[in-house]
Parts: C-alpha cells; structure tokens; sequence
C-alpha cells in the first residue's frame, strides 16, 4: 500500500517501453498522467472543501447547513456549479474587457504550478525541485498580481478597494511568512521540501524543534491566503464580495476555486514543513499527508467561523510590529542554538 | 533543468485547459441575451453607478509596497546563508549579523517615522 502510486507510475513506464516507447517517452507519460490525476485531486478537494465548510459553519452557527439535495446535502455543491455554467455570461460595460476575461482563466494557475513540485508521499513528486521552498513563495506571490488585476479591471470601487487591500495585505505578510521558514533551511540546510521531510523522520518534527516559527507561519499563512480574521479583502458586510466583486457565472466559480485550491495547498505546504509530511506508523505514507493537512484545513474553518475580523490598521501593525520582529528573533535565535551546539560538541 | 521546466509547463497549460473549457462551456450552455442595458451597469448596492473607479488611489498603499520591496529582498539575501549555514565559519556568521542589524536599524528608523503606520 505504501507504494501504490508508485507502483502505478511504474507500471505505466513499463508500459509505455513495452509497447516499443523510449523511456524519456514513458517517464513525460507517466508525468502528464500524474499532472492530470493531481488535478482531479484537486478538484475533488475543492468539493469536499466546500461541502465541509458549509456544514462546519452550519455546525459551528447551530443550524443545520445544507440538507436537501440528496443525503446530508452531499449534492448541494453539484447543483450550484449546474446553476454557475448555466447563468448569463458578461462583461460588465465599463470594464477593462481583456483584463477581465483573463482573470478567471489565470487565477488557478498559480496553485496548480505550487502541486508541481509538492511532495505528496514519499517519492511521489512530479519534479523534485532542489529550491522546491524559494519556488513555492515566488510563485504563490503571483496571486496577488492575479487579485490586483481582478481589483482594478472591473472598474467597480468594491473591486478596486479589494484589490488593493488584498495586495497590501498578502505583500505584509509574505515576510514574516518567509522569515518564519529560514530557521528550518538554517537545520535543513536544504530548501528541498522532501529534504526537509527526510530531516524530520529522523530528528523529530519541526512542530516540536520550531514552536515560534509554526505560530508565526500559521497566522502569515490564513492573511496569506485571505482567511478570516483576515478576509479584509472580501469583507462581505463592507466591501460586498471584494476583488470578485463584478464576477458572476463560471468567472465566479473559477475565483472561488482558485481560493480553496490556495488554501488546500497551504495547509499542504504546512504538514510537509511542521508535521513531518508523511511520517507516521501502520498507515501509509501518502495517506497520513493528507490526514495532516486535513488537520490544518479543518483547524483554518473552526478559526475562520470562530473569529470576529480585524480591523485593517490593526492587521497591518499586527504584521509589521509583532511577526516580523518575532520571526527575526526567531531566526536569530536559531542561529545562535546552531552555532552554540556546533561550539559545544 | 529543462525537465522541471517542461513539467511546469504542462502544468500550466492543464490549468488553463480546465479554465477554458469551463468558461467555453458556460458560453456555450448560458443564454445569451439581456434585458436591458442596466444588466451592464457596474454594482453599486442598488444605486445608480457614480463616475469611474479608476481614480488616483492614496498613497498608503504604495508606501507598504515600497518597504515590503525593500525587506523582501533582504530576506532572499538571507537564503544562501541560511542553506549553507552549518558549514559555514564564524567570518559569514559576524557579516550576516551586520547585515541583521543594519536591516533591525532599517526596521526602526521606518517604525520611528511612521511608515508603518496606516494613516
């Protein structure tokens, strides 16, 4: 079980040599097979997400969350993408036309880039990259450009103010996201993310060795990804839907996806760094990963429908006041142990 | 090299496969017609749409984009130390903590003169 999908990539390069295919030709094939399964992956993740955020937040209200369209509501979800293909498609007539059409179609792109080269088992990435964490930053950077696009296109002040705070707000706080991580590349001495797994099989979770760094990076990464108490951007009682504001149809469903995918790969990247990625005993490897970062998935909804929202001058002193000194402190702090225990033995 | 390239690239273009045909399928599945030319109207809570939203935006925004520039490139100036950090000697070690503390003077001078403030 605990090479099952190795086992398969396997069989299908095999497969492909045996049919008289080079096995370059085997390996991209067995690579785009990979690609497209990550996606359903992921696509079946966003139905499951959305579902358990209803119902979580039905819980958490003391009302029942969705229950008609078949048992529990489990159909809900399909009747609204039904409804969200089926729905007038337009452009808004002062919008920047371009601009506008090409958000929705970007906005995935980011977020499907980061599952390149995530591991998602072990020995199961589709590239294992030697900077696998400086990529992860810089790409899921390009969010905010793709926000900020969706802000200032629709020519409509509920987009451009959420825009703009999204871009204040995820720029903010990728440095104490960043900063939190240099003290696992100072132990690691890697930024390969299965390294860094490697290292925590064999000395322990960074959770343990790095308690300040996973505070720190728990809080940058819910304002990264535009989570309550940090969904000043889309505050829905000031700014109506934010940056999505001007979006409907099949545009909207693809913001909406693109939103969950981020936070689905966030949680992803934070049981790979903190909770040892797929260490752990009986189960395999693959499935305790997804185990993990279901535990930060579901720990993100009960802090998103717990929390009042904060305001947006204490968000922004919050950040550069008291994470970025406290992620610095950190890093010192790591610095000096490593150096010490170095001096010492 | 160039097979992590590639990879990106499909990807990319995987993403955009599934963007595109989703919005070509709502294109081709959704009625096409309006019913009026309000339908067009940008949103504006139920009223009527007052002038453009493209204006001058304050400059707030753009003073926290100019100091996260600058702390952004301090902290990828961190990496390379922070990769090779226990094998390095003490030299690297004392140079980096100069750079530590100019960037923790930076810090302060910008907290002294209110640039962190949201005003």
């Amino acid at each position: 079980m605990d090479n099952l999908f190795i086992n398969i990539g396997h069989w299908i390069v095999n497969l492909v040599m045996s049919l008289g295919g080079s096995e370059t030709l085997g390996i991209w094939i067995m690579r785009i097979c990979c690609a497209v399964g990550i996606l359903i992956f992921l696509l079946i993740n966003v139905i499951i997400l959305v579902y358990l955020e209803r119902k979580i937040s039905g819980f958490i209200q003391e009302r029942l969350g969705p229950n008609r369209c078949g048992p529990f509501g489990i159909f809900q979800l399909f009747m609204d993408i039904l409804k969200l293909v089926s729905k007038n498609t337009f452009v808004p007539g002062a919008a920047d036309y371009w601009i506008y059409c090409l958000v929705p179609i970007v906005v995935f792109i980011p977020t499907m880039m980061i599952f390149g080269i995530m591991p998602l088992g072990e020995g199961m990435t589709v590239y294992d990259s030697p900077v696998g964490l400086l990529y992860y930053f810089a790409v899921s950077a390009l969010t905010t450009l793709i926000l900020l696009m969706s802000g200032w296109a629709a020519n409509n002040k509920y987009n451009l103010m959420g825009g703009m705070r999204a871009a204040a707000q995820m720029i903010s706080y990728e440095i104490p996201l960043i900063f939190s991580i240099i003290g696992i590349v100072m132990m690691t001495g890697s930024l390969n993310l299965n390294d860094i797994v490697y290292n925590q099989v064999d000395h322990g979770w960074f959770i343990w060795r790095q308690p300040l760094a996973f505070i720190v990076f728990s809080i940058a990464a819910t304002a990264e990804i535009n989570r309550n108490p940090f969904d000043l951007p889309e505050g829905e009682q000031e700014l109506t839907a934010g940056y999505q504001t001007e979006y409907s149809g099949m545009r909207f469903a693809f913001m909406y996806l693109g939103e969950y995918v981020a936070l689905f790969a966030m949680c992803w990247l934070a049981a790979v760094l903190f909770l040892g990625g797929w260490d752990g005993p009986i189960l395999p490897g693959w499935l305790w990963l997804f185990i993990k970062s279901y535990v930060f998935v579901l720990l993100n909804m009960w802090v998103r429908w717990t929390f009042p929202r904060i305001r947006v001058d204490h968000m922004m002193k919050f950040n550069w006041k008291v994470l970025i000194p406290l992620a610095i402190a950190n890093m010192v702090v790591t610095g000096v142990v490593i150096k010490a225990v170095q001096f010492l033995a | 090299m160039n097979d992590g390239l590639w990879t990106i690239i499909l990807f990319i273009a995987l993403a955009l496969v599934l963007t595109c045909a989703g919005i070509g399928v709502s294109l081709i599945l959704s009625p096409h017609y309006y019913h009026s030319q309000d339908q067009l109207e940008t949103f504006e809570c139920g009223v009527d749409t007052e002038g453009s939203a493209w204006i001058n935006f304050r400059i707030g925004y753009y003073m926290y984009a100019l100091v996260f520039l600058l702390f952004d490139i301090e902290t990828i100036f961190f990496y390379p130390l922070a990769l090779a950090f226990q094998s390095v000697g003490l030299f690297p070690v004392l140079s980096a903590t100069v750079f530590l503390v100019i960037l923790c003077i930076g810090l302060w001078y910008e907290w002294k003169e209110g640039a962190l403030e949201w005003k």
